[in-house]
């Protein structure tokens, strides 16, 4: 073994930071296995990320962890006090990458003698700056697409004038494609140009001759410093060139490639990845123009990606768990892996199945924003399903996503096909089953013929259900295709059950195949599991205590990394008390579905079908429901329904609780307060009430997740609005009409309930008025403005709750506080998206109690009695992702749109809220331009903030009304439709770098105010639209004004209770 | 479209697949052995390695790309039989000229579909290899007369290396060296591999002796890969030994178990073989992996080789010899398919190695 050095026994590992679009759960997968790889060789492991809903940032998977910004000078502060020996930077996604890079060129790498590990800062260079990656590829004869790393606009408009449009344009380090697309005119260009460099951090955009509609194909490579070089797999985008990897839906393996062309493309990337240098993992993508064989590089990513996560999973091969040991010097032929324990790392994975993954997209959540999908990634997560054949796998993976059934009109289809969208394989499947020929569709979508075949075997079952007898064998044959039995009965006409009934008298039950990584030519000890229909099941349960978890699926906005957190954790507790875990779950980019986090794995759809299959093989005595969002959730009734034992909160509460009449009469009972509300089934009710409760209302649709649909609205003109466009009301699905409590604090708890008394994790407060969704406000605990006796109240109206619910394991109550006053929004006995950051925060690992406490242990017994104390400030931030979706408004309301967290740590409450900013990446500036354009209600309050800025030397530009507000030193500012100097113009110009815009009231966009959000975000400057957030964080910038904020490990904050 | 054909396998331990037909209607007995390939299902089927055999697909989705002639090994199918998961009746490639049920039927090769092969896979992984029938049939058949088919056949009794073989010698490419090409059952892609290199190649059959290789005037041997049990090849063995220290002498495959039978050492059965496109093979003295392609079901027995020669290269998985080479005289072997169709083209600077030695 020739470790690179024995002299190395401490370790940085960078993190990505919050959740978003681009850089999801994938990150904390890698970035955990990694780090418990890195553990069993004996090295110390220190761990940074801003985001606390990681398994990565648990102190069972480092030995130190620092919840901190992830930013240059943070790192610094935190090198210097740790003083590791090696950085491992290929494990935190882009963001990881882009920071050893600056790290390197500030010369903070070597000031510390800090060595990278694994692949280094030239290969990283070599392999991101598309200049020297054209140049390398040149010089081993690797065919790229004609480009130029344009620095200049003029650049980029000379290699436009002799290469015919469409081009690609890509700006240089940026994740996800951000600020990348397809021109096909001047005006595109022009336009992706500009937005390009201001979004590269290098100020660099690749122009790129296009090869739109050639297959796209991905090959994950390792290569250790022994030279030795492996695939692990290669994939196949179904859609094929114009639509980012991660906008695709992708199959494993490859599926129309002869072997002549894979070996080619394998070669190539082999030489590739030798030429860079990898040490480690690294994705290559090739263009293949599937009619001549010539093929092109399309991109290296240099370092473990989403791909990399899906390939791990796809394959049985822990990728990053080997990455990290390449990265130590060990060799691929000194590793097992692990998950198989008996063939060497040093192999490529066999597969005998086939894998599709489906992104997700959150169209539903902001469905003002363009659908259309193309080089930048726009989707928040995926989903993965393995069957035998390419239809049941694919399948499989359509029911994982959980969209509502899409009904594709007829006449819009050549529209979706055309122009790729979200909707367009719905758009295929319609086609197909109305006859249209392929050959039409593969022109419109220069989708590869053969999965349009495939695609036609999976839509055509729906005509053959309709026409054909139907009995056993054509039953059969459906299953084999991957319909659900909820598919086949709707396509028949009979109730679901029925169909599922009869399926089982026929004896037509699904088999469990092992995920083995060889193609069954080893036997494996991987307890990795998929369903199909076939002879022989592999999966044989044990005699053992055994629960089932069920997991959160894709993660979209509303439901996010958090509940995978939560479902890691209850894994993990079950195993502390000797009792197998059973995860159910089918999102690729998961710790949840990592190999050796739960006893037992099965990757599935989670629908009523695919889950009760599972439990009806396994035979738990029990399904925790409470830790996978919605998505568990949902399944609760129809599994007790069916006699299966729900552990923890018992249905009844969980209705109560969801519904609002009952959830009524229930606080009634306990003479608890709640903001008036009602229910309405139709528009003339609606108005009724909402004119006896009195505006400004909430309202919104019943039953939803993560506020979908809700709004404040102040009169009856909006109400009637409301009722007409955005939401269908009716008996069966009525709307909810609140008061809507104004100049308000909002707050919520997260805890856990044995029965007997409720253990209460903390206060959380917002830090925007009441009226933000809680999943977009800023949080902080403990209490900053609450009074102590309104914090009692809280904790004694919050336990009768519980005990009322009869909520066994966690519980999360939202509340209102209007003058001391305190009212109770709502009460969800299950985990919220909280639990995670609160656990951090507090130390106190709050999912764990709850897990032991539904299966059995007293909070007494768990020494979880009191609230923690806290001698520090922990403050939520958030990200949104609407940089990556144009068209979309950045006001924020009871509608939920952020898609991560950060988490910002301080003794006092403006440092930790500073923090928390900066680690949600906004950049705080520290002298400059400050433009406030307030509205009414809000403008009268923006002296005291004007002065502020001014005593920090900050210039203030403001709109007319607000200007003459601060009077004094302000710089006066047009509307924009009056011209310049506007806000607008004043960005452009760079004078400005900071923008408190609070919104008019109602729903409005396209106005000034839009235009000025849209523009704060695609230049990079933070623009808060919440008055609240703004003084906050003037406090917050005026204490840590000329100040450097420290870096402190997790631990050292804060107390817990002696866990 | 045709009436769907049955189809039938039946294993020599009794186990019993039904599934679809496809290829010829064909009654078929042969060993039966997996490939882990995922791709290359054409170069496989027509790999002479695989005479007497009827393979199985891992890998479940097969004949999605057709056909085509460049794909080919050898002049022909050479498999007994082929089962496979899901059989793509539609192929779509640019290159393709038929379907694989097309070519096996004009080949007379049954074939069998829809079959759970991962179970089929396991039971010869966990039982070790075996005779099999596998039948196409109208109707149906009579299982208990396709098992005592099965029973009757014993693979290593038979001499399939002169049933693949040329008849005469033959000539490939033009160029200044000469490399006799003893043909056990070679693939093609080893002679292309050859003439690429500018070399002139005599392909010659196994039963040449070594004189009459020597009378070519070559400046090379190598011996290829074939099928078969080694041990029935003692002749072929001893004409190999003659060639030793009079010319650089290269072995792939069953070439490998022959040279290493040349020198003294045993040979003896594995018991499912190696198959497929993935295994792990280890330089011993670089310290190196490379992946190599796979298709044998003998080995070379480590201890029974004498000291002159050395193990150069490991199977990383199960440590069985993948390579060996004489201590001082130019010869040198490995088990693995450097010249890889199907399978990762990593070896290929093995060929490179022997043209230099010439």
């Amino acid at each position: 073994m020739k470790l690179v050095g024995k002299n190395i026994e401490k370790v940085l590992v960078i993190g990505s930071g919050p959740i978003v679009i681009g850089q999801s759960a994938e990150f904390d997968y890698s970035g955990s296995q990694a780090c418990a790889s890195l553990r069993a060789e004996g090295v110390k492991v220190v761990v940074v990320n801003s985001n606390p809903a990681t398994i990565q940032t648990d102190k069972e998977i480092a030995d130190i962890v620092y919840i901190e910004p992830l930013r240059a000078d943070f790192l610094e502060r935190i090198i210097e006090k740790e003083k590791p020996q090696g950085l491992i930077a290929t494990m935190g996604g882009q963001t990881g990458l882009n920071l050893a890079v600056e790290l390197h060129k500030k010369g903070i790498l070597k000031k510390y003698n800090l060595k990278m590990l694994g692949t280094g800062i030239e290969s990283i260079e070599m392999a991101e700056d598309r200049g020297k990656f054209k140049s390398l590829m040149q010089k081993i004869g690797e065919p790229i697409p004609e480009s130029v790393a344009a620095n200049s606009a003029g650049e980029a408009w000379e290699f436009a004038a002799t290469h015919p449009f469409p081009l690609i344009l890509r700006p240089a380090f940026t994740l996800g494609g951000t600020g990348g697309g397809i021109a096909r005119g001047k005006e595109d260009f022009d336009k992706l140009l500009e937005l390009g460099f201001a979004l590269s951090p290098t100020h660099q955009v690749l122009v790129e001759q296009s090869v739109l509609g050639w297959g796209e194909f991905e090959y994950e490579m390792m290569r250790d410093s022994y030279d030795n070089c492996i695939t692990i797999c290669n994939m196949e985008n179904i859609d094929p060139m114009g639509v980012h990897t991660g906008e695709s839906v992708v199959v494993a393996p490859s599926q129309t490639l002869s072997d002549d062309e894979h070996q080619m493309l394998r070669s190539a990337a082999i030489k590739i990845i030798r030429a860079l240098k990898i040490e480690g993992g690294c994705n290559i993508q090739f263009a293949l123009n599937q009619k001549t064989g010539e093929y092109v590089v399309v991109e290296v990513n240099p370092r473990l990606s989403r791909s990399s996560a899906l390939a791990s999973k796809a394959t049985g091969y822990p990728i990053a768990r080997v990455a990290a040991k390449i990265a130590l010097g060990l060799g691929l032929h000194e590793i097992k892996n692990a998950v198989t324990k008996t063939t060497p790392a040093a192999f490529e994975p066999s597969l005998d199945y086939c894998v599709v993954k489906i992104p997700r997209w959150p169209f539903d959540k902001i469905p003002e924003s363009n659908r259309v999908i193309g080089t930048q990634m726009k989707s928040t997560g995926e989903t993965m399903a393995i069957g035998r054949t390419f239809e049941e796998a694919f399948g499989k993976a359509l029911r994982s996503v959980e969209m509502k059934k899409v009904k594709i009109q007829p006449k819009d289809i050549e529209h979706h096909l055309a122009a790729p969208t979200d909707l367009r394989i719905y758009a295929i499947l319609e086609a197909l089953r109305l006859g249209w020929e392929k050959e039409k569709i593969n022109k419109l979508t220069e989708i590869h013929l053969w999965f349009l075949d495939r695609l036609d075997a999976y839509a055509n079952m729906e005509n053959r259900l309709k026409r054909e007898v139907f009995g056993r064998k054509l039953l059969y044959e459906a299953k084999r295709v991957g319909y659900s039995d909820e598919q086949i009965a709707s396509i028949i006409g009979h109730e679901t059950s029925m169909v599922r009934d009869m399926r089982k008298k026929a004896g037509i039950v699904p088999v469990y195949k092992m995920v083995d990584t060889c193609a069954a030519e080893f036997e494996a000890l991987t307890p990795y599991y998929y369903s199909t229909y076939e002879n022989e099941n592999e999966s044989k349960p044990t005699r053992r205590r055994k629960v089932v978890i069920i997991g959160s699926g894709p993660i979209r906005i509303g439901q996010g990394i958090e509940f995978d957190y939560c479902c890691c954790h209850a894994a993990f507790a079950l195993r502390e008390i000797g009792i197998e875990s059973i995860m159910i779950n089918n999102n690729p980019e998961t710790v949840s579905t990592d190999f050796d986090t739960s006893d037992r794995l099965y990757f599935e759809p989670l629908t009523f079908e695919d889950v009760m299959n599972v439990i009806e093989h396994e035979k738990p005595e029990g399904v925790i429901v409470q830790f996978g969002g919605q998505t568990s959730i949902n399944l609760a009734q129809r599994l007790e329904m069916s006699g299966v034992k729900i552990l923890g909160t018992q249905m009844e509460g969980i209705d109560i609780a969801e519904d609002r009449e009952k959830f009524k009469a229930l606080l009634h009972e306990l003479g608890i307060r709640q903001p008036d509300n009602a229910t309405a089934t139709n528009e003339q009710e609606a108005v009724e009430h909402a004119t006896r409760i009195g505006y400004p209302i909430v309202v919104r649709p019943s039953y939803v997740i993560a506020g979908r649909g809700m709004q404040i609205v102040y009169d009856e003109e909006s109400l009637r609005k409301y009722i007409g466009e955005a939401v269908e009301v009716s008996e069966r699905k009525p709307v909810l009409v609140d008061k809507y409590i104004e100049k308000a604090i909002e707050c919520e708890i997260d805890g856990v309930a044995d029965g007997k008394r409720l253990f209460v994790g903390g206060i959380m407060e917002h830090v925007e008025r009441a009226g933000v969704h809680s999943g977009d406000a800023n949080n902080v605990v403990p209490c900053v403005r609450l009074k102590k006796e309104v914090q009692e109240k809280i904790l004694e109206v919050s336990e009768r709750i519980a005990l009322a619910l009869k909520t066994k394991g966690s519980i999360n109550i939202q509340y209102v506080v209007q003058n001391d006053v305190l009212y109770v929004l709502e009460a969800n006995p299950r985990a919220s998206r909280t639990m995670p950051f609160l656990s951090k925060a507090t130390g106190v690992p709050l999912v764990k109690i709850a897990t032991k406490v539904i299966m059995g242990k007293t909070l007494e017994e768990l020494g979880a009695t009191e609230m923690p104390h806290m001698s520090h400030y922990a403050v939520k931030g958030v990200v949104f992702p609407f940089l990556k979706l144009p068209g979309a408004d950045t006001v924020l309301g009871p509608e939920m749109k952020s898609t991560g967290e950060s988490m910002g740590a301080d003794y006092d409450f403006p440092l930790a809220f500073m923090k928390a900013l900066l680690g949600a990446n906004l950049k705080i500036p520290r002298s400059g331009g400050v433009a406030i354009s307030l509205k009414d209600g809000d403008k009268e309050r923006a002296k005291p903030l004007a002065e502020a800025l001014f005593e920090m030397g900050f210039s203030v530009y403001a709109t007319p009304t607000t200007a003459a507000q601060i009077g004094g030193k302000v710089k006066l500012l047009k509307k924009i439709s009056e011209g310049e100097p506007n806000i607008l113009s004043e960005i452009k110009k760079g004078s400005i770098h900071l923008v408190f815009n609070t919104p008019k009231k109602g729903k409005v966009a396209n106005t000034d105010g839009f235009r000025i959000r849209r523009a704060c975000l695609e230049n990079g400057i933070p623009c808060l639209t919440n008055f609240e957030a703004a003084e906050a964080l003037v406090g917050a910038m005026r204490h840590s004004f000329g100040k450097k904020l420290h870096v402190e490990r997790i631990d050292e904050y804060g107390s817990g209770v002696g866990y | 479209m045709l009436a769907e054909k049955k189809a039938v396998l039946v294993l020599s331990d009794g186990s019993i697949f039904f599934g679809k037909g496809f290829g010829a209607t064909e009654r078929r007995v042969g060993e039966i052995v997996f490939t882990t390939n995922m791709t290359g299902y054409e170069e496989s089927l027509t790999d002479p390695s695989y005479a007497g055999q009827i393979l199985v697909s891992t890998y479940p989705l097969i004949g999605n790309y057709g056909m085509q002639p460049d794909w080919c090994e050898s002049s022909q199918m050479q498999v007994e039989g082929y089962a496979v998961r899901e059989l793509c009746s539609g192929p779509r490639h640019a290159n393709s000229t038929a379907t694989l049920g097309k070519r096996m039927e004009d080949a007379g090769i049954p074939g069998i579909w829809g079959i759970d092969t991962r179970f089929l896979v396991r039971l010869i992984r966990n039982s070790g290899v075996m005779p099999a029938c596998l039948s196409v049939c109208e109707k149906q058949e009579d299982q208990q007369e396709l098992l005592s088919m099965a029973r009757e056949l014993d693979y290593s009794k038979i001499n399939f290396v002169e049933k693949v073989s040329v008849g005469e010698a033959k000539s490939y490419g033009k160029g200044g060296k000469k490399v006799v090409l003893i043909d056990y059952g070679v693939k093609m892609g080893i002679v292309r591999e050859l003439a690429k290199r500018g070399l002139e190649v005599v392909v010659v059959p196994f039963s040449t002796s070594a004189e009459e290789m020597l009378a070519f005037s070559p400046d090379g041997i190598l011996a290829s890969n074939g099928p078969g049990d080694p041990a029935l090849l003692t002749k072929e063995s001893n004409e190999l030994r003659k060639l030793f220290g009079k010319l650089p002498i290269f072995g792939i495959c069953l070439g490998n178990q022959l040279l290493g039978q040349a020198a003294g050492a045993k040979t003896y059965k594995l018991k499912f073989g190696h198959r497929g496109g993935n295994h792990p093979v280890l330089d011993v003295k670089a310290a190196k992996v490379t992946i190599t392609t796979q298709n044998h079901g003998f080995a070379v027995d480590e201890k029974t080789l004498p000291s002159e020669f050395e193990v150069t290269h490991r199977n990383l998985i199960d440590g069985t010899v993948e390579g060996m080479q004489h201590k001082e005289l130019p010869v040198f072997a490995v088990q693995y398919h450097p010249e890889a169709n199907p399978g990762p083209c990593d070896s290929k600077y093995l060929f490179d190695k022997f043209v230099s030695m010439l």
